[in-house]
């Protein structure tokens, strides 16, 4: 059975430097910080007390109260970025056949904050469980399509993908291969993840993978800098539709570029840390290459996982140099994270999108706050450091690893005339 | 109005967005309100917790209106 091709008609974003498309993308390469103090819960204790969440967005100007207060923060993005990517791809949803129309989501966590706040009462009540019917509904990680498919209509593949970081990507592959393999026309993906709580902060804090740098924020996701002290917590979504090719072709659609292939692997060794010499990140680009059917030469750019750990760049820019060889120190290298910082299982999202766009406007986002290479890093390679560069990007490459060791690579390509 | 009308409306206007003037005491949850099963558990929730009253699953069932419920509430207290 030969194998449908699949593009990218629509895109839709919220993120800490940027609550839609337009504004995702001036953030982006204008080397913009997400990176503040928190404000959505007291953190006067924590060991980190910053984070990159989303500026000036009021869940009132998108979802009518009452259905609002149905979802967790991390579906009301869903469902925003949702609305955004199908409006941006003019799909006609009244006529289209919404059998052919699924939806695949990305989520890390889920609704962490209604946990939260339903076990606190539950904690503090004497012993009387007098949990709210919508608990449930409201913080598994698999809602968030539900509510999209309700909204729309959308009969089509319906799940969520739950990979830690690389959810979201998973979310993007698994899209690709069912509209590839014919079970779909259209299928809206992505990810998003609310994660800038209480609980997920100490959690994340108690595994020493956050950035405690409390002093500078702003600096303080440093990917690649010899400085860099673990990840900055960031929220927010993203979303991509993704379309068959000649669906697109006949309805006239805009057409960002073509999805080239996906890559997974796992690294079957920690938990938590990467394997330090990039084991199973190397499988995944090399994968992701021949899923495609690229050469490492054709690679313009690499939007890095990069979350700004001691462990994790250095291991993936030692794949990266293994998978690309001399061609390495031709691609233009970065890590959006510096900016958005880490929106857990919506990174893959949100960094496909930059990827996108990078090919779309011919520029690399930056790494930003970069100060001095870590001496484990070749200094020969481009990290695109603190600025922007003008690049004509025909492939595109996006990586995401999750805890638990999962890697997802994927590939985006120009369509040739 | 008594105040346990007015408890139980402010509830509904604030659980189901509606408008106060809906919420006749004839309006049903369901078919007036938009309530679906969900919201009407979630209703009976609150009116547990406003009133410090417990409202046994099978005498629920019989609360579909807004009156039901306050002459529920009314009798309970």
């Amino acid at each position: 059975m030969e194998l449908k091709r699949v593009v990218v008609t629509g895109l839709g974003a919220l993120t800490p430097i940027g609550n839609n498309i337009e504004e995702y993308w001036d953030g982006l390469v204008n080397g913009k910080s997400g990176a503040a103090p928190i404000t959505h819960f007291d953190a006067a204790k924590f060991k980190t007390r910053f984070a990159c969440e989303l500026k000036g967005f009021d869940v009132n100007d998108f979802i009518h109260r009452k259905e609002a207060r149905k979802m967790d923060k991390f579906t009301q993005y869903a469902m925003v970025v949702a609305d955004e990517a199908i409006i941006n791809s003019k799909l006609d949803v009244k006529n289209v056949d919404p059998d052919r129309v699924g939806v695949i989501w990305g989520c890390g966590i889920g609704g962490i904050d209604t946990f939260e706040q339903q076990v606190v009462e539950y904690a503090h009540g004497d012993g009387t469980p007098k949990f709210n019917p919508f608990f449930i509904p409201k913080m598994i990680a698999d809602i968030a399509p539900g509510h999209i498919s309700i909204k729309y209509g959308f009969r089509g593949p319906n799940f969520t993908t739950v990979s830690a970081c690389a959810s979201s990507a998973n979310a993007i592959i698994d899209a690709l291969n069912y509209i590839r393999l014919g079970h779909a026309d259209v299928i809206v993906t992505g990810g998003s993840e609310a994660s800038v709580t209480g609980a997920a902060m100490g959690g994340f804090n108690a595994l020493h993978a956050l950035s405690q740098n409390n002093d500078n924020p702003e600096s303080a996701s440093r990917p690649f800098d010899k400085s860099r002290d673990g990840f900055v917590m960031g929220e927010g979504g993203g979303a991509l539709i993704l379309e068959e090719y000649e669906h697109a072709v006949a309805r006239g659609a805009k057409i960002y570029c073509e999805v080239a292939g996906g890559g997974l692997s796992a690294d079957a060794y920690h938990l938590t840390a990467p394997h330090p010499e990039g084991l199973g990140a190397t499988k995944v680009m090399l994968n992701c290459l021949q899923n495609a059917g690229l050469k490492p030469e054709d690679v313009d750019a690499v939007n890095m996982h990069g979350t700004s750990t001691p462990l994790g760049d250095v291991a993936e820019l030692k794949a990266v140099q293994k998978v690309f060889g001399e061609h390495a120190y031709n691609l233009n290298i970065n890590s959006t994270k510096s900016m958005t910082g880490h929106l857990l299982g919506a990174a893959g999202a949100i960094e496909a999108i930059a990827s996108v766009l990078a090919m779309e406007h011919g520029m690399v986002p930056p790494t930003i706050n970069h100060v001095e290479l870590d001496e484990n890093i070749d200094p020969k390679l481009n990290l695109t450091i603190n600025k922007a560069q003008k690049r004509e990007v025909k492939v595109a490459m996006s990586n995401t690893f999750g805890f638990g060791g999962h890697n997802a690579c994927v590939l985006f390509k120009k369509l040739e005339d | 109005m008594s105040d346990i009308a007015s408890r139980v409306k402010a509830i509904i206007v604030d659980k189901l967005g509606v408008d106060e003037n809906e919420v006749t005491a004839e309006a049903s949850f369901t078919n007036d309100l938009g309530a679906d099963s969900l919201d009407t558990v979630e209703l009976i929730m609150e009116f547990e917790k406003e009133f410090d009253i417990q409202i046994p699953d099978d005498q629920a069932e019989n609360i579909g209106t807004v009156g039901q419920a306050v002459s529920f509430i009314e009798g309970a207290k």
